[in-house]
């Protein structure tokens, strides 16, 4: 097999704009950070019966998709895919930064951003959130070690090695963070031992659906050939990817409805919950699951990467959806203290919960995106995170030239 | 500290022996007396040997009566600020009507002080805490404002604080980006007296909430849970909480 | 070169006048009074070096005892520094400004501090007289537990 050439992206203006571009956006979040904190947390749409809202929507979904991102280099590394090889490290850099931005927001949005060496210093190690903060941490440090044993030749035996424990790593990172809604047996939305595994699936198709966009994205603006070879691989395994999430929520949907006691819940996001009832059928089924199945394996918006970008857009923003549907909608709902009664209270007791994403918590979100894409352009510029080129010839040693079509 | 220390155990033995007496008395001979759980000196720690706990009898609460919930609310400075939404509560006055039969009453909701509480379960810092003796509380100083203490309580007990605080009542220190809730009035059990909402309700001679040691058998909440029957709300979650209902 | 010297010479004495006199002529902060002394040859409850160099290691200590085991002495509780060190006026100091006890110092120093963001910051004599009539008795900790006029000997 040839030895593949990684290069840095070029410098120069267009890179600068794109940084500074993106840089804005960075900077309007610490600036919605700062009002929220300095304000205090009423001038958001979070209440105390919406707990968590819009940047922990953005802030689960990064993180989630940051352990999704490894995918591709785990495919290469542990399951020796060879196709894949040349884009595991862009797969380690964007795992780490997608992971970096999703913390940053969660980090901001605490009441107390200040303690947050409290935080490290301080563990009950019942909560799977301690157990989140060491793996989210240790995550970060496999990979760079992982990386590292990538992009220096003479620890490239350890490849192997290193990639099974960020894959085994990560496995437990997504598991703990959907365990986080798990674990919760307060709420009818969440007491579910299917979070786990479902957000590891989750992961697996929104991380992938962020590297593709990305990868073009980058090939594109650098320049670069990107071969239809290793992109149609990328797009088929993220239909794997999408229909395996499909089955997940089907299979939570379908249980909780089987059960008299969660049929309150289920009603609510199914049919009557206004907005969430929307988000979930249109949006996280509609938009971000069915329609990109459909155009990703058909056989002409399949081949046409313009509609490849766009499937994976659907997917992301179905993704938020989804994201958004667990988190708030599973607050919304009121808690189910006293079956078979009504009740009120001057705290909200027994109805549905309002809420408004506010505009500095929507900047806030945004702006951990925005962290998570200008690290990564700032990553591939200043170190060899992306090949030369994914020709097809580069990427499959055994290729034969494309038939027309 | 002498002259002070020696004043504090004095008048322990004192009461002690007199309320041994009396109770001697009063009660059947068989009934043995542990250790009062009252009168804590100051400067020592509080241990399990006590478990306060709350018995609160709905059929004697009033719906329109909201002593206990402005009893807590004058205690700890829990002034609004006209925003439902995010002002803390810490009790609050809950109406029930059934779905089938059309029965209402109403009672008050507070922190349940669970012998095993979700809340501390998932505080990454340990924050959120059971002391010795039962009592729910949280660390402020330890907190960092995350929230999910909240998310994880079946009871929506806990409040975040979403504004900067002004005139804390001393012996209720709370300010912006903490979450708090009920404590049991810790300052005032701690000092041998009983919560504020529970004062207030026996002040207009409600008589729906007890408060008292559940270890001690001779306590009036132990008597009283052990000859009438008590339930806890969302009993299946197995929490033990330390308030207890009648007439749910 | 000695044009140079020169400049900043005059820059330094230029900004070295200037500090006093913004100052009103004191370098160093203007502590207020406290209210009593705990004895003749002792002003607080630990000797004054020692609680200026340790405060906040009383303070951190005596913390972790009231919040987690209930223990509620008075020495070195901050219920009872800000009793004493801060007077019951309605127009004592607050927090927020430089003549507050605490603040005095911290300003000086150029520490912040955390702890009025929660904590009262005045004695509980004046949050008596601001809650409603009849709701501050219940401030107040009973007879048998009020610190006995502090003597020297207290040792906690």
């Amino acid at each position: 097999m040839k030895s593949i050439d990684f290069r840095e992206i070029d410098g120069g203006l267009p890179f600068y704009m794109l940084v500074g571009f993106i840089g804005v956006f960075v900077l309007a979040a610490l600036g919605a950070a700062y009002y929220m904190e300095h304000n205090g947390h009423w001038v958001t749409g979070m209440s105390n019966q919406i707990i968590w809202g819009t940047p922990h929507v953005f802030a689960v979904f990064l993180i989630v998709a940051a352990s999704g991102a490894l995918n591709v280099a785990s495919v290469s590394s542990v399951f020796n895919k060879t196709a894949y090889k040349p884009l595991a490290r862009l797969s380690g850099l964007l795992a780490i930064t997608l992971l970096v931005g999703g913390l940053a927001v969660l980090v901001l949005d605490l009441g107390r951003p200040d303690r947050l060496i409290v935080a490290m210093t301080y563990y009950n190690f019942k909560s799977i959130f301690a157990w989140n903060i060491i793996l989210y941490i240790g995550f970060m440090g496999v990979v760079a070690v992982y990386l590292w044993m990538m992009m220096e030749r003479k620890m490239n035996r350890f490849t192997r090695a290193a990639g099974m424990g960020a894959f085994i790593w990560r496995l437990i990172l997504t598991t703990g963070t959907g365990s986080i809604f798990g674990f919760l047996v307060a709420r009818q939305g969440y007491d579910a031992a299917i979070m786990a595994p479902m957000f590891v699936v989750m992961s697996f198709s929104f991380g992938l659906a962020i590297f593709i966009l990305v990868l073009m994205a980058l090939y594109k603006w650098s320049d670069r050939p990107l071969g239809d070879a290793i992109l149609f691989r990328l797009k088929n395994l993220l239909g794997v990817f999408v229909a395996a999430v499909m089955y997940f929520v089907l299979a939570y949907h379908l249980t909780n409805l089987y059960g008299t006691e969660n049929h309150g819940v289920e009603h609510f996001i199914l049919l009557d919950g206004g907005i969430y009832t929307q988000l979930f059928w249109i949006v996280q089924l509609g938009l971000g699951s069915l329609l990109p199945l459909i155009l990703l394996y058909s056989p002409g918006p399949g081949t046409n990467r313009a509609w490849i970008g766009f499937s994976c857009l659907l997917v992301i923003i179905g993704g938020l959806a989804q994201m958004y549907v667990i988190i708030i909608g599973g607050q919304a709902y009121p808690m189910e203290m006293f079956p078979g009664k009504e009740v009120t209270s001057t705290f909200f007791d027994g109805v549905v919960a309002d809420y408004t994403p506010s505009l500095p918590e929507f900047v806030l979100g945004l702006g951990g995106v925005a962290l998570a894409l200008a690290a990564t352009v700032v990553g591939t510029r200043v170190l060899r995170f992306l090949p030369a080129s994914l020709a097809d010839d580069q990427v499959d040693p055994h290729h034969t030239p494309a038939k027309a079509g | 500290m002498s002259a002070e220390q020696g004043i504090d155990i004095y008048r322990r033995r004192f009461l002690g022996n007199a309320a041994k007496a009396s109770a001697g008395l009063a009660l059947a001979p068989g009934i043995m007396l542990t250790e009062l759980g009252h009168a804590k000196p100051a400067d020592e720690a509080v241990t399990g040997q006590v478990r306060w706990g709350m018995l609160i009898d709905s059929n004697k609460c009033a719906e329109g009566c909201n002593d206990c919930v402005q009893a807590c609310n004058d205690e700890h400075g829990l002034t609004g600020f006209d925003r439902p939404a995010t002002d803390a509560q810490w009790i609050r006055k809950v109406k029930l009507k059934d779905r089938q039969t059309g029965h209402t009453q109403t009672l008050p909701l507070l922190c349940q002080h669970c012998e095993h509480p979700p809340c501390v379960d998932v505080c990454p810092t340990g924050a959120s805490f059971k002391r010795e003796d039962g009592i729910v509380l949280v660390d402020k100083h330890i907190c960092i404002g995350c929230r999910y203490c909240m998310m994880a309580c079946p009871y929506k007990a806990r409040s975040f604080i979403h504004e900067t605080l002004q005139d804390q009542m001393p012996y209720a220190p709370r300010g912006k980006g903490t979450v708090e809730s009920c404590t049991f009035c810790v300052h005032r059990v701690d000092d041998d007296r009983t919560p504020a909402c529970v004062e207030a309700c026996t002040a207009e001679n409600h008589n729906a909430l007890v408060f008292g040691d559940m270890h001690d058998p001779s306590s009036q909440i132990s008597q009283e849970l052990e000859r009438h029957s008590s339930q806890q709300i969302r009993a299946d979650l197995q929490l033990n909480t330390g308030v207890r209902y009648r007439g749910i | 070169m000695i044009n140079y010297g020169l400049k900043i010479l005059l820059l330094g004495l230029l900004l070295g006048a200037a500090v006093p006199a913004s100052a009103g002529g004191s370098l160093l902060p203007v502590i207020p009074e406290a209210q009593a002394r705990v004895s003749e040859t002792q002003g607080c409850v630990e000797p004054v070096d020692d609680m200026r160099k340790n405060h906040m290691e009383y303070i951190l200590h005596q913390r972790d005892e009231t919040v987690h085991e209930g223990i509620r002495t008075q020495q070195h509780s901050l219920v009872e520094c800000i009793n004493c060190h801060v007077s019951d006026a309605p127009d004592a100091p607050r927090v927020s400004s430089e003549e507050h006890f605490c603040n005095s110092c911290h300003t000086y120093a150029a520490v912040r501090i955390d702890c009025f963001q929660c904590h009262a910051d005045r004695p509980v004599s004046t949050a008596q007289k601001l809650s409603q009539p009849g709701g501050g008795e219940s401030l107040l900790l009973s007879a048998d537990r009020q610190p006995a006029p502090v003597s020297g000997g207290q040792t906690q």
